[in-house]
């Protein structure tokens, strides 16, 4: 906050007013909603409605598509973070350490940024294909036995693929800008200090990226919770057998287009407490980072 | 420091064929798109331009047949123009407003409303999807433009962006301003504002790609084929491939991705410095 700032009591609300009124109509209201829709039950017609207090919880928890849908979302999200991540952290340094190069290679490695992950789901489901598809084939003629429309490995390990080759170029972007903005002094007392390349990596040039990683993870971790719903939703569609549904995609899979908005919701509510403990977290980091 | 030069080979391998892996498969969609439907079944992907570019392109722009039945990709595409614009412009203007309230304000609810922006991040639309279209439609905002952009301007992003910056320009700003009697409204709009020109354009270019590459929010708020962007134009072309409505028509298939993917591709390459400023400098 600044020290010197205007003293007008009624002007600020104006300000920010638009901002706050999308927000309760668009967010804040509808999220109510969800909550108060997960404690309820409605008949088929939506014509009576009983408060069912965690009802649809349990039936959330307890089905065994949840724990499906749960155990792929942890593993597919470690590991989109895992390979995007350090591809990219890999990525910039490379190129940083480029002189008359750097500018070519920044550009070569940041525009996938601009694909949408339906764009890159739907491409991918080309090279993916089983009839055409030249990805399909070369995995196939490797002996590995690949058919994602049968195999749930399969489908699998395709999505970690496509979703963390999508995610790299963010990555590598601000682990780029991270880099540069590491002082020019501390690099080259390093390089007196420090004869080994890989040891002055990972003991010096990496701690300082700490900010920028801890930032990443979390924005990894969101993105593949959330945003590869684009992906899945031009590729597997949560086949085979729901072995491919992020928790997201199941709440628009039974929400939306199932129309279970009780069991729906129930979901929406774990999954926002999930996000809350994420930013709590988040936060709390901050807070420290801002001290040092 | 002896293998300089083996080592900087190797570097430059590796990230060659990093390049590669990124433009390869965009780049044979993109060729496929100009071949004949029959070169792509009998043959496979293809790596080398054909001679049916005009033909496919022409004809998903502006014909009616099979995947734009509905819809030509001309209009999915102005669609998808409206809704990155006023999706990009809408931000600038709501978050910097209140950005401004936030940092050069003193009053009652600051710290509270600050929140209430600040939630939105706990909200994606993922979470509240059921609830979300049952306001749209009750405010009759299904099928409309407003309903595709306003929505989505709300979130906190732009605020955080523009409250980092404001607070890096310097206090005897506003100083000089209020002595030369300049209201709140004047600073704001005379002073301010033109201040953050840049940080305001490379906000715009990093919005407008968010904008453009939208995928679930449009999927849900329209049924009218009038206000499909290009993004379900994409979902339209999944449908019928994998479940069979229409006769594979891959070059088109492959035109309509090359339309939804080339405007955000060219904005990155040619704002590329607002463009990694606007991304960088407002998510930290």
């Amino acid at each position: 906050m600044k020290k010197v700032q205007f003293n007008n009591k009624f002007i600020p609300y104006l300000f920010v007013s638009p901002q706050i009124i999308i927000i309760l109509v668009f967010f804040i209201w509808p999220s109510v909603m969800a909550i108060y829709y997960s404690f309820v039950m409605q008949d088929a017609f939506g014509v009576s409605t009983q408060f069912v207090w965690f009802q649809n919880y349990k039936d959330a928890l307890l089905n065994s598509d949840y724990y499906a849908s749960f155990g792929f979302t942890l593993i597919f999200s470690s590991l989109v973070t895992l390979f995007s991540l350090s591809m990219g952290l890999f990525l910039a340094h490379k190129t940083n350490n480029m002189i008359k190069s750097r500018g070519i290679y920044r550009t070569l490695l940041m525009w996938p940024y601009a694909l949408a992950p339906a764009v890159v789901g739907l491409m991918a489901s080309f090279f993916f294909n089983q009839s055409h598809g030249d990805i399909y084939r070369f995995l196939n003629q490797l002996g590995w036995k690949f058919d994602p429309t049968s195999d749930p490995f399969s489908a699998q390990a395709m999505l970690v693929f496509i979703a963390s080759w999508k995610q790299i170029s963010v990555n590598f972007i601000f682990f780029l800008s991270g880099l540069q903005g590491i002082p020019k002094s501390v690099l080259e007392a390093s390089l007196i200090d420090c004869k080994s390349n890989s040891k002055r990596f990972w003991t010096i040039i990496f701690p300082l990226l700490a900010p920028t990683t801890f930032f990443l993870f979390i924005t990894n971790i969101t993105y593949s919770f959330f945003d590869t719903f684009g992906i899945i939703d031009t590729t597997t569609r949560g086949t085979p057998m729901g072995q491919t549904k992020t928790l997201a995609y199941k709440i628009y899979q039974d929400g939306f287009l199932g129309a279970d908005i009780g069991g729906s919701s129930a979901q929406s509510v774990i999954l926002m407490l999930f996000v809350l403990v994420i930013t709590i977290f988040q936060f709390k980091y901050l807070e420290k980072k801002v001290h040092y | 420091m002896k293998n300089t030069f083996s080592s900087k080979l190797f570097s430059h391998v590796i990230l060659i064929l990093a390049s590669l892996m990124f433009l390869l498969p965009v780049w044979v969609i993109v060729a496929s798109s100009t071949h004949l439907p029959e070169t792509i079944v009998n043959n496979g992907l293809q790596f080398f331009t054909g001679h049916n570019f005009i033909n496919t392109y022409k004809s998903i722009l502006f014909e009616h047949s099979g995947y734009t039945k509905n819809v030509t990709a001309f209009r999915m595409i102005l669609n998808s123009f409206i809704m990155a614009m006023g999706f990009a412009i809408g931000k600038v203007i709501i978050s910097s407003m209140a950005a401004y309230a936030i940092v050069y304000f003193r009053f009652k609810l600051a710290t509270f409303l600050f929140w209430v922006i600040f939630l939105t991040l706990l909200l994606p639309i993922q979470v509240r999807i059921v609830p979300s279209f049952e306001v749209l439609a009750d405010l009759n905002l299904l099928n409309s433009y407003t309903g595709l952009i306003v929505p989505l301007i709300a979130s906190a992003t732009g605020t955080f962006f523009f409250r980092q910056y404001f607070k890096s320009v310097p206090e005897e700003l506003l100083e000089a301003a209020k002595m030369d009697g300049a209201n709140s409204w004047n600073f704001f709009i005379d002073i301010l504002m033109p201040l953050s020109k840049t940080m305001s354009a490379a906000l715009f270019i990093v919005m407008f790609i968010v904008g453009w590459n939208q995928y679930l929010w449009p999927i849900m708020m329209t049924t009218d084929p009038q206000y499909s962007t290009i993004l379900l134009g994409i979902k339209e072309i999944y449908q019928s491939n994998f479940e069979g409505t229409y006769l594979p028509e891959f070059n088109r298939a492959f035109a309509m991705t090359t339309l939804a993917l080339i405007i955000p591709v060219l904005m990155v390459l040619f704002f590329q410095r607002l463009f990694v400023k606007g991304l960088v400098d407002g998510d930290k």
